[in-house]
């Protein structure tokens, strides 16, 4: 809690000034987790935004691959070429630009998916909270039914309804991960409505739409925060295993997951460098999503402190 | 107050009001069968033990009755007109502007994540056609009115850069500013500093004073009532037991239980030298609602209960209301078999 004294008149400082002086940012540098964290994490974001511009080749585009390059291992072993640092496959694609374009589809199917469920969720958590009864009993029933069965099964099964592609792979994680913010939404909602500036703002005649999006939604949106940053985290990791599974993206637009299975068949033929390396970086990636959401989940909650 | 206004027509009319919760563990009648009158400019004091309907009443009048509960019946005659049972769309229209109310925790009546000039602004930009730059002109003289220094600054300050009573006094200028009729205060001081209870009260009463707004005081504390109000009802276990003339009430109640509450005030005497006394304090406690005892839901608690009182309610009369000259607003009556006697 911030002293209740009667402070200064504030100077006029940026929201820049203000972000670098806060506790927040303080406890930030002084966390080599959440520093490294957020440097993998902004790491992956310069290559997929400026990679495809840096690497040799386009792998989706036929014309740029050299068959005769195929399964060439990575640059330091014996065969390898500095032209392809991390090998290539077996159509002669280079895996370290393959792993540039996964990357991509992968970061983007995670976070669109996040921002969708984020949407949906927060709306359904917040009616389902505010307005209670029988509304709110349907919503969390649906929600419970759809915790009891494993996530990646869920989605699995809608894959197989609706057939592959990047949007059915969407829809999927979607309907896999709002149940996580209607579930913390429904609960923040719940106690903020009991605070008295929700029957204060009631009670000046406020219209309940106005009043959820004003005065609710603003005050149950920080434990949200936590819970997006690893959902990016865990729904590349689901999209990787529906795409390893076959149902995932096309072949088209590769992500990291579809990346290991298209090296899986040779992986026991010692051309280990195919699976391995987009393997690495999806660990990467979500080990530095992951950190950040812990730094986060510690310095957002008013429990911890 | 008093004076002038004892012929014009309520402001508001309850009557016979009956606001019920079917809960699972039985039906609450909060309140049952409610009725008074408040004239335009009056202060009342509705007052009671927790639990006793007090803050239900304040509810019903801004139809703000969530399920399980539901007014049963009973009408609301606010301006002359019938309330209870507006649509939402209709009572959106007199809340805030017509009846404005205020709550008890100051800590949590103001939102943390908005200044506090956003906030009287919100009531204003609701109900008038007023401009921003108008708004912001109000809003300043009003944070002024209720005793803010430098309100400028202030405007775009937080709540947690609010002690308080500041806060407080930040929640009446919001309740104030579109100049409602009427006031529903609702404990308005209960969460405050005794040092500062007094302050609010008074600058409260000078805002309702100032235009000419009617006000609802609900507490169960008489000392602050007997400052404030022209009139008293009070409630016991969702039934008026005794209503009428503030200084009337508090001078000569009739009702055992007024008496106990009058009682358990502690008042300095002017003997402060002699030997301390115990507080006193009402026997027994408020009773399960659901399972309301027949007769007088008092009875159990009171000394003076005889058999009648176990078997017959007794009902709401006017006892011989004390000619007390002109000026009184209302006839003192009282729910009792063996009312206190009038002593001289």
């Amino acid at each position: 809690m911030v002293s209740s004294q009667p402070i200064p008149a504030t100077r006029a400082r940026s929201r820049m000034q203000r972000f670098f002086a806060s506790e927040f940012f303080h406890n930030y540098k002084r966390n080599l987790s959440a520093v490294l964290g957020s440097l993998i994490v902004l790491g992956f974001l310069v290559m997929v935004t400026i990679g495809p511009l840096i690497v040799s080749q386009n792998p989706y585009d036929v014309s740029q691959l050299d068959l005769m390059a195929a399964f060439k291992p990575p640059a330091w072993l014996a065969g390898g070429s500095s032209e392809y640092w991390l090998g290539t496959d077996g159509q002669g694609r280079d895996v370290l630009a393959s792993i540039v374009y996964g990357s991509r589809i992968s970061l983007i199917i995670g976070l669109v998916a996040m921002g969708g469920a984020c949407l949906l969720g927060t709306t359904l958590g917040l009616i389902a909270g505010f307005y209670g009864g029988r509304l709110d009993a349907v919503i969390m029933r649906i929600a419970d039914i759809q915790l009891s069965f494993p996530s990646v099964l869920t989605a699995l099964f809608l894959m197989s309804a609706f057939g592959t592609g990047l949007d059915k792979v969407l829809i999927a994680l979607i309907s896999v991960g709002w149940v996580v913010y209607a579930r913390t939404v429904r609960g923040s909602t719940l106690r903020e409505t009991q605070k008295e500036y929700v029957q204060a703002a009631r009670v000046s005649g406020l219209p309940n739409r106005k009043i959820i999006l004003r005065h609710v939604l603003p005050n149950v949106l920080t434990p949200l925060i936590v819970v997006a940053t690893i959902q990016v985290g865990t729904f590349v990791l689901i999209e990787a295993s529906l795409s390893f599974l076959g149902v995932g993206v096309p072949v088209t637009q590769p992500s990291l997951g579809l990346l290991i299975k298209n090296g899986f068949d040779v992986l026991f033929s010692g051309l280990w460098w195919v699976s391995i390396f987009p393997g690495l970086f999806i660990m990467l990636l979500v080990f530095g999503i992951n950190l950040l959401g812990d730094f986060l989940r510690d310095e957002l909650n008013p429990r911890l402190k | 107050m008093s004076n002038n206004e004892q012929h014009s027509k309520p402001l508001l009319r309850v009557q016979e009001l009956r606001t019920w919760f079917y809960t699972f563990g039985g039906l609450v009648k909060a309140v049952d069968g409610v009725s008074f009158d408040l004239a335009p400019g009056e202060i009342m004091g509705l007052v009671g033990e927790s639990g006793g309907g007090k803050s239900m009443i304040g509810f019903s009048i801004m139809g703000l009755i969530d399920p399980p509960g539901r007014i049963e019946g009973g009408r609301i005659e606010f301006n002359g007109k019938n309330i209870a049972g507006l649509s939402e769309d209709e009572m959106r229209v007199i809340r805030g502007k017509e009846i404005a109310m205020i709550f008890q925790d100051p800590m949590t009546a103001l939102n943390p994540l908005y200044t506090i000039g956003n906030q009287i602004e919100e009531t204003l930009a609701l109900h008038t056609a007023l401009s921003a730059r108008e708004r912001r002109a109000k809003a300043i003289e009003m944070l002024h009115k209720v005793g803010i220094p430098q309100p400028e600054q202030r405007l775009s300050h937080y709540p947690h850069q609010f002690s308080g009573g500041m806060r407080q006094r930040v929640v009446i200028a919001i309740a104030m500013i579109a100049k409602p009729r009427l006031l529903i205060a609702d404990e308005p001081t209960t969460a405050l500093d005794v040092t500062i209870q007094a302050q609010l009260l008074r600058l409260m009463r000078q805002q309702v004073v100032e235009n000419g707004t009617s006000m609802i005081l609900i507490t169960h504390d008489l000392a602050a009532v007997s400052q404030m109000a022209d009139t008293i009802v009070v409630l016991y276990c969702g039934r008026i037991v005794e209503k009428g003339p503030a200084e009337d009430i508090i001078a000569r109640p009739r009702h055992p239980y007024t008496r106990g509450l009058i009682d358990s005030i502690p008042h300095e005497t002017a003997e402060n030298d002699g030997p301390k006394q115990r507080l006193s304090q009402i026997p027994g406690n408020v009773p399960d609602i659901r399972k309301l005892p027949p007769g007088c839901a008092f009875a159990p608690r009171c000394s003076r209960a005889s058999e009648r009182c176990r078997m017959q309610d007794p009902v709401l009369m006017e006892h011989n209301a004390i000619a007390m000259g002109s000026g009184k607003l209302r006839p003192h009556a009282v729910a009792c078999h063996h009312p206190l006697a009038v002593s001289p």
